[in-house]
C-alpha cells in the first residue's frame, strides 16, 4: 500500500532522513518507532504529499506522492503533529468546509460528520468552538477530519500526545478499531502505545530505520541475545573456569562481592544455558542463590538500538 | 473553481468571527467619515467624492488593507493549520486566489458602506452617476493591488506584525513615495519608479477617466503578486 524506497531529506545542513526504504502492507496499523528528533515527523510529512523529499521515491497504492499528489491526497487521511485547526470556528463548521475541500456536497458531509461524530466521539463538542476545546477533543476533532472521507490509508503523528490517560486509552482501541479496515501508519515515542496498538513496527533512529518486525519479532531478536545472570558461592577463579568450560558458552564476566560470585553469562544466540548452570553449581556444591535470563523487554532493544544509532552517528561526524 | 468558492466561504466566514474585521471595518468607516465629514460635506463644496478618494482613500486603504490580509497566510503557517490545507486535494493556487477573493469580497462589503457618502451628498445637490461609478473602478483595482501586496507579505512571514508592517511600508513608498524618489535618480530606475507610482494611475480615474494603461497597470501588479504569492507558498514546502 505505501513503498518508500532510498528516501532522503535535508533540511541545509541537517540530514532528517538519511535513505529511508520500507513497505506498508495493505490493513493493519503500522507504528513508526523513534525518540524524538528520529525523522518519523518528516518522513510521515513526505508520505502526506506536505514536503517534497530531496532523494528517493515514494507511493501510495501505486501513485507517487510528488509526481501524482492530489491522488494520494484524495486517498490519505493525515493528522499532523498535534492537530492544528483554526480556533474561531465550530467543529462542525471545520469539518464541513474540510469535507467540501475534498470534493463532497453537503448531503455527503452531513452524512460524513453524523458518523465522525459518533466514531470520534465528539458528541455534543460538534456544536462548540474549536478554540474552547481541551486539548484531547481537539486531536479527537483533528481524527474525525483525518477520517471524513473514509481513506484508504491513514498517517497520524504522535495521535495520543498530550491526552490524558483515558483518553488515550480511548484513541488506542479506536485506532485499532480503525485498522481493520484502514491501513494505518502512525508515529509514536512510546514503545508501549505501539506494542499495544500495532501489527507491525518500524524503528527508526537518527534518520535510519534500525529494525522492522512485529513486537513478538523484536522481542524475539533480543531474548536471542539475552544473558544470563547468576550468583554462586564458591572460588571466583574456579567458578569463573567451570562456567566458561560449559558448552553454548561464549563469554563470563565475574565479579566477586561479599563471598558471592556474580556471573554475567553470555550464551551462544538462541541458546539455554540456565539448566547446565544449575547442574554444574549443585554437582560442585555451590550454593545458587540467583539464576534468570536478563529482561528481554521491547524497551531495552529500543534503547539499544537508538543508542548504537546516535553513537554511530557521532562516531561519523568526529571523522 | 469549486475548491475557491469554499476558500472563500471559509475566509469569509473567518472574517466575521474575528475581532480584527470588526474593528478594521470601524476604523475605515471612522476615517473615511471624517474625511467626508470634514473635507467634502459642507456648504459650497463639490457633490463628488473627490476630495475623499484623491488623497484620503488611498491614505487609509494603505493602512486598513494590510490589516486585512495579513492573518491569510501568516497565521495558517504559525498555527500550523497550512500543513492540513496543503495535504488537502487543493493546489496552492487555489488557496491563494481563495484567499485573495475572500479578503476582496470582504473590502467589497466595506466599499458598499462606503456609498452612503453620496447618498447624503445626492440629497443636497446632483452627483454625477457616470464620475461615481468610474471612482467606485479605481477603487476595485486599488484594493484589489493593495490585497494582492499584503496577501505576498502575508505568505513571507508566520508573523503578522512583520507581514503588517511590510506591506505598509511597501504600499506607502509604492504609492506616495515613488514619485518623489523618481527624480533623485537617472536612467532605468527613474522609469521604473515613474511606472509603480500608484498614485499617478489612481488619478485619472479620481477624474473621471478610465484609461486602459492604468487598468491594464493595476490588474498585472496584482496578477504578479498573486504569482509571487503561489510560488512563496510552493517554496515553503521545501524549508
Amino acid at each position: 500500500m505505501i513503498q518508500v524506497t532510498n528516501l532522503t531529506k535535508r533540511y541545509g545542513p541537517v540530514l532528517a532522513v538519511d535513505d529511508v526504504s520500507f513497505h506498508v502492507e495493505r490493513g493493519g496499523v503500522v507504528g513508526f518507532l523513534g525518540p524524538n528528533g528520529a525523522g518519523k515527523t518528516t518522513t510521515l510529512r513526505i508520505l502526506s504529499c506536505y514536503q517534497p523529499a530531496t532523494r528517493g521515491s515514494a507511493t501510495v497504492r501505486g501513485f507517487d506522492v510528488f509526481g501524482q499528489s492530489m491522488e494520494v491526497r484524495r486517498l490519505v487521511g493525515y493528522l499532523p503533529e498535534s492537530a492544528p485547526l483554526y480556533p474561531e470556528m465550530r467543529s462542525r463548521e471545520y469539518l464541513n468546509f474540510r469535507g467540501k475541500l475534498r470534493g463532497m456536497d453537503s448531503q455527503e458531509c452531513r452524512a460524513a460528520i453524523n458518523r465522525v461524530t459518533e466514531r470520534c466521539w465528539l458528541g455534543e463538542f460538534i456544536d462548540r468552538p474549536i478554540g474552547h476545546l481541551s486539548k484531547g477533543m481537539k486531536q479527537r476533532v483533528g481524527l474525525a477530519d483525518a477520517i471524513m472521507h473514509n481513506p484508504e490509508v491513514l498517517i497520524l503523528d504522535e495521535p495520543t500526545i498530550g491526552l490524558d490517560p483515558v483518553q488515550i486509552r480511548e484513541t488506542r482501541n479506536l485506532i485499532k478499531e480503525l485498522g481493520e479496515d484502514h491501513t494505518i501508519l502512525l508515529s509514536s515515542h512510546i514503545l508501549h502505545e505501539v506494542e499495544q496498538t500495532c501489527d507491525r513496527t518500524i524503528i527508526i533512529a537518527a534518520g535510519r530505520i534500525v529494525a522492522t518486525g512485529s513486537p513478538q519479532e523484536l522481542r524475539d531478536q533480543l531474548s536471542a541475545k539475552a544473558r544470563v545472570v547468576a550468583e554462586v558461592q564458591g572460588p571466583i577463579e574456579e567458578v569463573r573456569g567451570a562456567v566458561q568450560g560449559l558448552e553454548g558458552v561464549l563469554n563470563v564476566e565475574a565479579t566477586s562481592s561479599d563471598g558471592w560470585v556474580r556471573l554475567a553469562v553470555e550464551p551462544e544466540p538462541q541458546r539455554d544455558v540456565r539448566e547446565a548452570l544449575f547442574r554444574l553449581t549443585a554437582s560442585k556444591s555451590w550454593t545458587l542463590r540467583e539464576l534468570r535470563r536478563e529482561g528481554a523487554t521491547l524497551e531495552d532493544f529500543f534503547v539499544q538500538v537508538t543508542a548504537r544509532q546516535q553513537q554511530a552517528v557521532i562516531h561519523t561526524d568526529n571523522r | 473553481m469549486r475548491n475557491i468558492t469554499t476558500m472563500i466561504q471559509r475566509e469569509l466566514g473567518a472574517y466575521f468571527l474575528s475581532p480584527i474585521a470588526y474593528a478594521v471595518s470601524a476604523v475605515f468607516l471612522f476615517a473615511t467619515g471624517l474625511a467626508f465629514g470634514l473635507g467634502t460635506f459642507r456648504n459650497g463644496a463639490e457633490a463628488s467624492l473627490r476630495s475623499l478618494i484623491e488623497f484620503w482613500a488611498m491614505l487609509i486603504l494603505v493602512f486598513v488593507l494590510p490589516m486585512l490580509t495579513m492573518r491569510l497566510l501568516s497565521e495558517e503557517y504559525r498555527s500550523g493549520t497550512i500543513e492540513t490545507l496543503l495535504t488537502a486535494p487543493i493546489s496552492e493556487t487555489e488557496i491563494v486566489l481563495g484567499k485573495f477573493l475572500g479578503a476582496f469580497v470582504f473590502f467589497l462589503i466595506l466599499l458598499g458602506a462606503m456609498l452612503l457618502y453620496p447618498i447624503l451628498l445626492a440629497t443636497f445637490g446632483p452627483v454625477d452617476p457616470a464620475l461615481l461609478a468610474c471612482n467606485y473602478i479605481g477603487l476595485f483595482l486599488l484594493g484589489a493591488l493593495y490585497i494582492s501586496v499584503g496577501l505576498f507579505f502575508s505568505a513571507c512571514s508566520s508573523h503578522q506584525i512583520i507581514a503588517v508592517l511590510l506591506s505598509f511600508a511597501f504600499l506607502a513608498l509604492m504609492t506616495f513615495a515613488s514619485q518623489g524618489l523618481a527624480q533623485t535618480v537617472e536612467g532605468w530606475p527613474r522609469a521604473l519608479l515613474q511606472h509603480v507610482s500608484v498614485r499617478t494611475h489612481f488619478f485619472d480615474f479620481v477624474r473621471g477617466m478610465v484609461d486602459l494603461n492604468h487598468v491594464v497597470f493595476f490588474l498585472t501588479t496584482t496578477a504578479l503578486f498573486l504569482f509571487l504569492t503561489v510560488k512563496r507558498v510552493e517554496m515553503r514546502r521545501w524549508q
